[in-house]
């Protein structure tokens, strides 16, 4: 009784926290999805489905499975990127790992505005790089590293890599080292201890990781912006452009409903996964 | 009329906060007090003190970056916390439909005299019920002369010559962008109907092939820089490239422009609005139409303003010297109502095309 008590206590400020800025609101943007948008924007309190039903649009599909891919990408190469940061962190002495963690970090104590200007600054035709490669002879015409795709992708893996090698980290350092060693011992290659002893143990942090770039680049609308120079929507661009441009709540409403649908379920699968992997490891 | 405040902000170079601050300690004593909430940097960094010192009144800055984002917190809260906001002429016109902005008493504003006879006869609001305009002006072609030569049609920068793929930009905002290809096609730019906006959209997706960016906030820095040779431009922000290259040059195209009004109104739920209305007047004094001109380089519609500034300036920003009877040939953009969903799913049409 008492515990459970403690619990409660304990529980009772992050809960109402959570209850209070993101449940509430979250209820709020879900209720105007079944409202019509006033004429001259605002909300019309007639209960409607129209809003689901222009959601289905295959237009909207087209944009959120093409947000899906970019999201996707952006993951892969942070975690291809992260993983060797991460293994190379552990494998460091002791007594450098706080500062070379620190150096992961270090983007964050700066905005997230600045730092994408930073790539502008870096991509743009008469930019850093490629006055280098011109300079270099590599080549004699700027080559189009911004406004595309590219541009947004390198946004995303740069602004989000952090967070996967931390995710990583955390994880590869619960390894029991004598797993690796009983590995090595019984004569398996180092790529063989890696893929049976080393990666099945982290997997829960790579997925960690992974999840949340995905989540976070999925919805994401400032580096579409400016890396991509606007000419790429991503679904963060529609539903911002939904509230703000069109002044279209109800609707934006209605996408929101949806992009959240997926990142719930995608995080829920994460939980799943990760709980079954610590029983597996609890099992045997 | 923007959706972004940096350049306004680092041109006008003036701190907006201390101003604040500044207002609120002169003012601390005063009963009455209002709220403004304007773009950062758009008006003479000392005013609130000035009209505080003189009126009484305390006077407090919130700062929008947008138009959107002050419509939003408006309709959201029913202009509660808000006296006096400045908004470009569709957003005061869409507030005005909604109920939330106030009559304004020009028995209260004197100062109305200042402006320009044109300027009372705007067509989302003529002779001033609800609005007084601030600054106007219009939207064209902003080009490298030195790399190319004048541009005469949108159709230079919907279908750009080989040498200038890649290196044109239209602005972002989806009703300007919307506007070069209605005027292009010699449309109004408020025609909703499916056959204008099919046609529109086919224009802009084949255009948007040849287009660096959108972008809205930084297009005269990347004329400046060399990345683009010619943008789609309001004129006051032209003049921001202008000021830092010479041979930026500005044009309207022969099938001509929107005319674009930033304006002020009074919230309906402002419970001062005499001295709103007084803060207003004092706006539409000389000295801030002078100060709007010489320091933002956006034309006013103050006719005494206009008439007080420096000759010198027109000869740098030519585009300054545009006359009301120029301007007021062309079309407002004007809130679209009912047509809104139907173009604003064309406009992600258009931004979703690869």
């Amino acid at each position: 009784m008492r515990n459970t008590l403690k619990s409660v206590i304990l529980l009772a400020p992050g809960l109402g926290w959570l209850a209070l800025f993101m449940v509430i609101p979250c209820a709020l943007i879900f209720t105007y999805a079944f409202f019509e948008r006033g004429v001259y924007g605002g909300i019309d309190y007639i209960f409607t489905f129209e809003n689901f039903q222009r959601a289905a649009d295959p237009l909207y599909l087209g944009i959120f499975l093409r947000s899906a891919k970019i999201a996707g990408l952006a993951t892969l190469f942070a975690i291809l990127l992260a993983y060797p940061a991460a293994y190379a962190i552990t494998r460091a002495p002791q007594r450098y790992q706080t500062a070379l963690l620190i150096f992961v970090i270090l983007p964050f104590w700066s905005n997230y505005l600045i730092r994408t200007y930073a790539w502008i600054v870096m991509l743009n035709r008469e930019g850093l790089i490629n006055q280098s490669l011109i300079g270099l002879g590599v080549t004699s015409e700027p080559l189009p590293l911004l406004y595309n795709n590219f541009a947004v992708i390198v946004g995303l893996v740069y602004n989000y890599t952090p967070f996967v090698v931390l995710a990583i980290y955390s994880s590869l350092n619960r390894i029991n080292r004598e797993t690796i060693e009983a590995s090595e011992d019984l004569g398996a290659p180092g790529f063989t201890t890696f893929r049976r002893v080393i990666l099945p143990q982290t997997i829960t942090g790579v997925a960690a990781g992974g999840v949340f770039v995905f989540v976070l680049s999925i919805g994401n609308f400032i580096t579409p912006d400016l890396l991509g120079g606007g000419r790429l929507q991503m679904v963060g661009n529609l539903i911002y452009d939904q509230f703000l441009s069109a002044r279209d709540w109800p609707f934006g409403a209605a996408l929101s409903m949806f992009l959240i649908a997926v990142m719930m379920a995608l995080l829920f699968t994460q939980a799943v996964l990760t709980n079954r992997a610590a029983g597996e490891g609890r099992a045997s | 009329m923007t959706t972004s405040d940096a350049p306004r902000r680092t041109f006008a170079r003036l701190t907006a906060s201390t101003a604040c601050a500044l207002a609120l300690l002169a003012g601390a004593a005063h009963a009455d007090k209002i709220v403004i909430s304007n773009w950062d940097g758009y008006m003479p960094p000392d005013l609130l003190e000035k009209f505080t010192a003189e009126t009484g009144i305390e006077a407090e800055l919130s700062v929008h970056a947008t138009n959107e984002e002050i419509m939003g917190k408006v309709v959201a809260g029913g202009g509660k916390g808000y006296d006096v906001l400045f908004v470009s002429s569709p957003f005061a016109e869409a507030l005005h439909n909604l109920g939330l902005v106030a009559d304004i008493d020009h028995a209260k504003v004197p100062n109305v005299a200042n402006l320009y006879p044109e300027a009372t006869e705007l067509a989302h609001d003529p002779g001033n019920a609800y609005s007084m305009p601030y600054a106007w002006g219009t939207t064209g072609l902003c080009y490298r002369a030195d790399r190319m030569e004048e541009p005469t049609s949108w159709m230079d920068l919907l279908a750009p010559a080989d040498d200038l793929k890649g290196k044109v930009t239209m602005l972002s905002t989806d009703r300007w962008l919307m506007g070069a290809a209605a005027l292009a096609l010699g449309k109004s730019l408020n025609d909703t109907s499916t056959g204008t906006l099919t046609e529109e959209e086919e224009l802009l997706i084949k255009a948007k092939k040849d287009l660096l960016a959108y972008d809205d906030s930084t297009f005269y820095l990347k004329l400046v820089s060399g990345e683009a040779t010619m943008v789609q431009a309001w004129d006051g922000w032209c003049n921001y490239g202008i000021a830092e290259n010479a041979e930026i040059k500005y044009t309207i195209p022969k099938e001509g422009s929107d005319l674009w009004v930033d304006t002020i109104v009074i919230t309906k739920a402002s419970e001062n609005k005499d001295a709103a209305m007084k803060f207003v007047d004092y706006v539409l004094g000389q000295d801030t139409g002078v100060w709007v001109a010489s320091n933002i380089l956006y034309k006013t519609p103050n006719k005494a303003a206009m008439e007080a500034l420096d000759p010198a300036l027109i000869e740098s920003f030519p585009n300054m010297g545009m006359k009301p009877e120029e301007l007021i040939k062309y079309e407002q953009l004007r809130d679209l109502g009912k047509g809104q969903k139907e173009f604003a799913r064309t406009v992600t049409q258009i931004m979703a095309a690869q």
